[in-house]
């Protein structure tokens, strides 16, 4: 009793609408989820991000009742749902392929979770034009899911689980199927109609891009628990570890041993040079091993002669795409750093010496993971 | 273009020759006046009309239609019933188990025909109407069973988990959503059941008692007293109806896959 009443407090004062305690899940023997915990506020958009086999789906479907957890709870508005049937939870999902009923047409489909719920015939159909309009679908209420194209099926999926007004909205990559320009203009769709509803959306991809535009929070999942759980500027600007800022930002991680640091700035040394990174309160002591990320966009490139200080490599490659050059730098123990910067004009060809160096205040200091 | 090579057209002759050829001989002179079918006597549906006031002829046709009817009926139940099943269970014998009941396809009917026979004798039950179903039955109960399987092998498992997070219990969304969709597989494997049961002849020939004959059984004994033209009417009648199952069962097999693979792979 007493417990239900704590939860109860959290769903009110908190205002926390969903909330996941060390959920755990293995299939044969193979952990999928080890241990994941999550506050979810009402109204807001959460994106779980990771590649595939980070158990990213499997989360939202122990969320949305279509697996069990092994292990943990879920709770949803103040009630303990974890051994709920899904048909029980006012949770719904949209699926990745959409699994639209082939065999019922737009207003069938729309309309099912009323008809279950034994609306009455007016109701349903005002409630079907209604999510139709909010989907900018009026009017297709008797095509048949093969009549739509595969922008159209994903806003009626989308329609089918508004419908019912359900507390959380689970999305399963729900663009991923779409070319990238319908995917562009799906995802400001989506990020409007979310707001406008002020439904909470949990919303699973692996497209960074997609997470970092349109959630409030992100987490990045890998081996199955939150690597890193953040807004988008937190994972952006501060990964914690070397893989979110591989991930997210695409950086370049760079090791070394601390040398010479002071208070501000930790310095380190590996066989190609020397670094640094702004200390950013780490504790770290001259020796110890540093792991830093730095983003393409932050590293220069100079020659050997300047006299400058940082890392010695050999141009390897370069590459234009999206308004950015990207300059691919072996270094001298075998790793390489990539170098991008807008235009296409580059002092440097393929086997020109460079030295890279960067700015200590736009690395970051992260643990390395694996 | 590059590759004019004339195995197509050796292939397309030698199945004219052998398959069609006959076919088509057989219904020209089912249209032939004259008695002697090598003499071309003219046009005429004599032995059509011959053939329809034939009454034993017709006795046999519809003890053939009940026999097909009943036991594609009892098979769709059982095939459904157990092709639904099985899809909701796994376990380590359960391919065995699939392709056991697979099997009757493949045995020889001759053999089939010799089990029942003396299944039926040594359960003492009387050959006739009752027996041939039981036989008929369990023969097509495969076709009924492969079809729904594959169609619910087919089937993405996201619909049923989409009906239960809209709302549906276990049970509603069977009705809902697997229920119509492998309706089309039911009914072509019954088609298909038909089919094979329509045209049986060994099976039945071992089954049926003295006073029950099929078309094929009525067929097979005229033909050892004696050729007919009307033979060649009731062959040509049996071809047309066994076409128009098939084109029927294609239909449907082919609606139903554009139906749904349209859906999925988008």
């Amino acid at each position: 009793m007493r417990n239900k009443t704590s939860l109860e407090r959290l769903a009110e004062v908190e205002d926390v609408i969903l909330r996941l305690e060390n959920i755990k899940k293995s299939f044969d023997g193979v952990t999928v989820l080890n241990g994941i915990d999550l506050d979810v506020k009402r109204g807001e958009f959460i994106t779980l991000l990771g590649s595939s086999g980070c158990g990213k789906t499997t989360t939202l479907r122990i969320i949305g009742g279509l697996e069990t957890a092994d292990e943990g709870r879920v709770i949803l508005e103040g009630v303990d749902v974890t051994n709920e049937e899904p048909n029980k939870r006012n949770v719904n999902t949209v699926f990745q392929n959409y699994a639209l009923f082939p065999h019922m047409n737009v207003e069938q489909n729309v309309g099912y979770s009323l008809k279950i719920r034994r609306r009455s015939k007016e109701d349903i159909k005002k409630a079907v034009s209604d999510a139709l309009q909010m989907v900018q679908l009026e009017g297709y209420e008797k095509r048949m899911p093969n009549e739509l194209s595969g922008g159209q099926r994903q806003r009626i999926a989308i329609a089918r689980a508004i419908v019912n007004e359900p507390k959380v909205l689970l999305l399963d990559e729900p663009l991923g199927a779409l070319d990238l320009k319908l995917r562009r203009q799906m995802q400001i769709e989506l990020k409007r109609l979310q707001k406008r509803l002020g439904i909470t959306f949990i919303y699973i991809t692996h497209d960074q891009e997609e997470a970092l535009n349109m959630s409030d929070r992100i987490a990045v999942m890998r081996n199955g628990v939150f690597e890193q759980l953040g807004t988008a500027s937190d994972v952006y600007d501060r990964p914690r570890t070397s893989y979110v800022a591989e991930f997210v930002g695409s950086a370049n991680i760079i090791r070394g041993t601390a040398q010479g640091s002071d208070e501000n700035t930790v310095r380190f040394v590996n066989s190609c040079g020397t670094g640094e990174v702004s200390r950013n309160g780490a504790a770290i002591k001259d020796g110890e091993d540093v792991v830093t990320a730095v983003r393409s966009e932050h590293i220069d490139l100079c020659s050997p002669e300047s006299g400058a200080k940082g890392l010695r490599g050999t141009v390897k490659e370069k590459s234009f795409s999206g308004g950015m050059l990207r300059i691919e730098v072996g270094l001298e123990d075998g790793t390489s750093v990539v170098s991008s910067r807008h235009g296409i004009n580059a002092d440097w060809v393929p086997g020109d010496a460079v030295i890279a160096s960067w700015d200590p205040e736009k690395a970051v200091l992260v643990d390395l993971e694996g | 273009m590059k590759n004019r090579t004339k195995w197509p057209s050796v292939y397309l002759a030698v199945l004219m020759a052998l398959m069609y050829l006959p076919i088509l001989l057989v219904i020209i002179y089912s249209f032939n006046e004259s008695k002697i079918t090598s003499v071309w006597g003219g046009f005429s549906l004599r032995w059509y009309t011959e053939l329809f006031r034939d009454r034993t002829m017709f006795e046999a046709l519809l003890n053939s239609l009940f026999v097909g009817v009943v036991s594609c009926f009892l098979a769709a139940l059982i095939g459904t019933f157990g092709a639904v099943g099985m899809s909701k269970v796994s376990f380590r014998s359960k391919g065995v188990i699939e392709y056991a009941s697979q099997l009757p396809m493949m045995i020889p009917e001759i053999v089939l025909g010799m089990v029942f026979l003396t299944y039926f004798s040594l359960l003492r039950l009387p050959f006739g109407m009752i027996t041939l179903i039981i036989a008929h039955t369990a023969f097509c109960i495969p076709y009924v069973y492969m079809e729904v399987k594959a169609r619910l092998v087919g089937l993405d498992p996201s619909y049923v988990e989409a009906a239960k997070d809209l709302g549906a219990s276990e049970i509603r969304a069977f009705f809902d959503i697997i229920f119509p969709l492998m309706l089309p597989a039911v009914a072509s494997g019954v088609l298909l059941a038909f089919a094979m049961s329509f045209d049986d002849v060994i099976i039945s020939v071992f089954v049926t008692g003295v006073d029950v004959n099929t078309l094929p059984i009525k067929v097979y004994s005229q033909v050892k007293t004696g050729v007919t033209p009307k033979i060649n009417a009731l062959c040509t009648l049996m071809f047309a109806i066994t076409v128009i199952v098939i084109v029927i069962f294609n239909i449907i097999r082919r609606k139903n896959d554009v139906k749904t693979l349209e859906n999925k792979d988008l």
